[in-house]
């Protein structure tokens, strides 16, 4: 905890969970897609649910899809600016199992047909958990600054990424490796202690078995 | 390197070195962040500005939040006192005002600081900004005490909470005034010891205060209790630069809104099911909203 956890975040109101919280789950969301979104599906549980019409939380994760920071005034105005863009979307209510109250799926799709599902979760002063991509479930923050990289799982490719960020001089603070079944989907998230450079991802993203890289900068 | 644990330490840090809460507090955040002064100074005044802004944005008479419940009371303040109905003089007149304004614009889906929060975002900056322009104090020493305020915000939250949700309102509009006290006198230019009681006697005055907000959203009762708050800042500052002290520390004050938030029974603490929110016009309005929103 720092002074600016406390005097902060800048963002557009009315509830850092229900509306700053909900714009950066869906920041998060487009940049795992890593392209233009065409397509939302945006499913709402608990008291995300309940009150997102009063909290603009269908606002911000809209918002969020389209690229705006949580203190973007875009935001109030993220449905009309969704329809010119050309980015269809619903909400729907729905029950999750197990999940905290203020907790959003999005499904989105680019027009390449390139499809990733988010479970996060907004859990106060804006501060988000990520806990689901694609089926595989994680458990990350995204408050440092954060790489993840979807991989299949094989020998050595962990050691090639690390290897890789070690000779670019980047500390890893927290890393965690995620993998459906032997041999199989996985996800690797890899919380670190500088800023990740472009030349860094695209080396990052030339590595084998590596599907993906998106860097995601620190709310 | 400071623990931020209890605000004795934070005061008698600043009294050894006979400087302010703000100055060990500036240093010792630049090292911890690995950032220097002027940097984390910079991003502070980026906060004073938004500060700032969201005010003008709700001052006006047609603004209203998204379920309709709020919207345009600042603005109804203003032109009261502009045509001389003022009871608390022009210190109040300009507190009063902007924390209404400050915690409509968050309402309305305007920009805001959190500080602590969302919901009592209009506190402190209403108080520091009108003393401010009313005493005439420059702009770095007002940027200076948010750095004040912010240590004092985060003992409460290390000590106790700064939610809702998991302390009542007391833990929200309650830590926001005694930040907000804090850091104006310090401004005001009284000593760090009556900083800390002055953070004790805004913190004391609203123990017990519930978070019962209407159809669970941050409006009724939230933004005039961000005119409350602001007032409660005043008056505590006022009695700590007179010398008057809080008998009990303030630390033990904290550590007593804890306990108090701790025994708070859920309907109480932002889950929009008790106090004010469970009277039948808040679950006519709530039913109006949600309903209306739902044949949409």
């Amino acid at each position: 905890m720092d002074v600016f956890d406390i005097i902060g975040p800048i963002m557009v109101g009315p509830s850092s969970s229900h509306t700053a919280g909900a714009a950066r789950i869906g920041k998060i969301a487009r940049n795992l897609l890593g392209e233009e979104p065409v397509e939302a599906i945006i499913e709402l549980h608990g008291s995300f649910a309940q009150t997102y019409k009063g909290h603009g939380t269908d606002r911000a994760i809209i918002g969020g899809l389209l690229g705006f920071e949580p203190d973007d005034l875009r935001i109030r105005d993220s449905l009309d600016i969704a329809s010119q863009k050309g980015l269809g979307y619903s909400i729907r209510k729905v029950s999750l199992k197990d999940a905290h109250p203020n907790t959003a799926r999005i499904s989105i799709r680019d027009d390449s047909g390139k499809v990733v599902v988010v479970t996060a979760s907004s859990v106060g002063g804006g501060n988000v958990v990520v806990k689901d991509i694609n089926g595989l479930e994680v458990d990350f923050t995204g408050r440092s600054h954060t790489i993840v990289i979807p991989h299949r799982d094989a020998p050595g490719v962990v050691a090639a990424v690390t290897g890789l960020l070690s000779s670019n001089q980047i500390n890893i603070g927290e890393m965690k490796v995620y993998r459906k079944r032997r041999g199989g989907d996985a996800i690797m998230v890899i919380e670190v202690d500088q800023e990740i450079d472009q030349n860094t991802a695209d080396k990052l993203s030339e590595l084998s078995f590596i599907n993906q890289v998106t860097i995601l900068k620190p709310l | 390197m400071l623990r931020y644990d209890s605000i004795e330490e934070l005061v008698q840090a600043a009294e050894k070195r006979r400087a302010n809460i703000s100055d060990i507090v500036l240093e010792d955040q630049a090292q911890e962040m690995g950032r220097s002064v002027d940097d984390i100074y910079e991003q502070m005044e980026a906060n004073a500005k938004v500060m700032e802004e969201s005010i003008a944005g709700a001052l006006q008479p047609n603004i209203k939040s998204a379920s309709g419940l709020s919207g345009g009371d600042a603005y109804k303040l203003y032109k009261a006192i502009e045509q001389g109905k003022s009871l608390g003089g022009t210190l109040m007149d300009k507190v009063l005002v902007k924390a209404l304004a400050i915690a409509e614009s968050n309402a309305c889906m305007g920009r805001i600081v959190a500080a602590p929060t969302a919901g009592s975002c209009g506190i402190l900056p209403a108080v520091l900004l009108s003393c401010k322009e009313e005493k005439s104090i420059p702009q770095t020493k007002m940027v200076k005490s948010l750095f004040t305020a912010a240590a004092i915000g985060m003992v409460i939250a290390k000590r106790a909470s700064i939610s809702g949700a998991e302390g009542g309102c007391q833990a929200e509009c309650g830590s926001a005034a005694a930040m907000a006290a804090a850091a104006l006198v310090e401004m005001l230019g009284g000593s760090p010891r009556m900083a800390s009681h002055a953070c004790a006697i805004a913190l004391k005055s609203v123990l017990g205060l519930v978070c019962d907000p209407v159809a669970g959203l941050v409006e009724i009762p939230c933004i005039k209790r961000n005119a409350m708050g602001a007032s409660n800042a005043i008056v505590a500052a006022q009695l700590a630069m007179a010398g008057i002290e809080s008998l009990i520390p303030v630390d033990e004050v904290i550590d007593a809104m804890k306990e108090v938030g701790d025994l708070l029974v859920p309907s109480l603490r932002e889950t929009g099911e008790g106090g004010l929110a469970a009277t039948p016009t808040a679950r006519e309005l709530t039913r109006k909203i949600f309903g209306a929103y739902d044949k949409k």
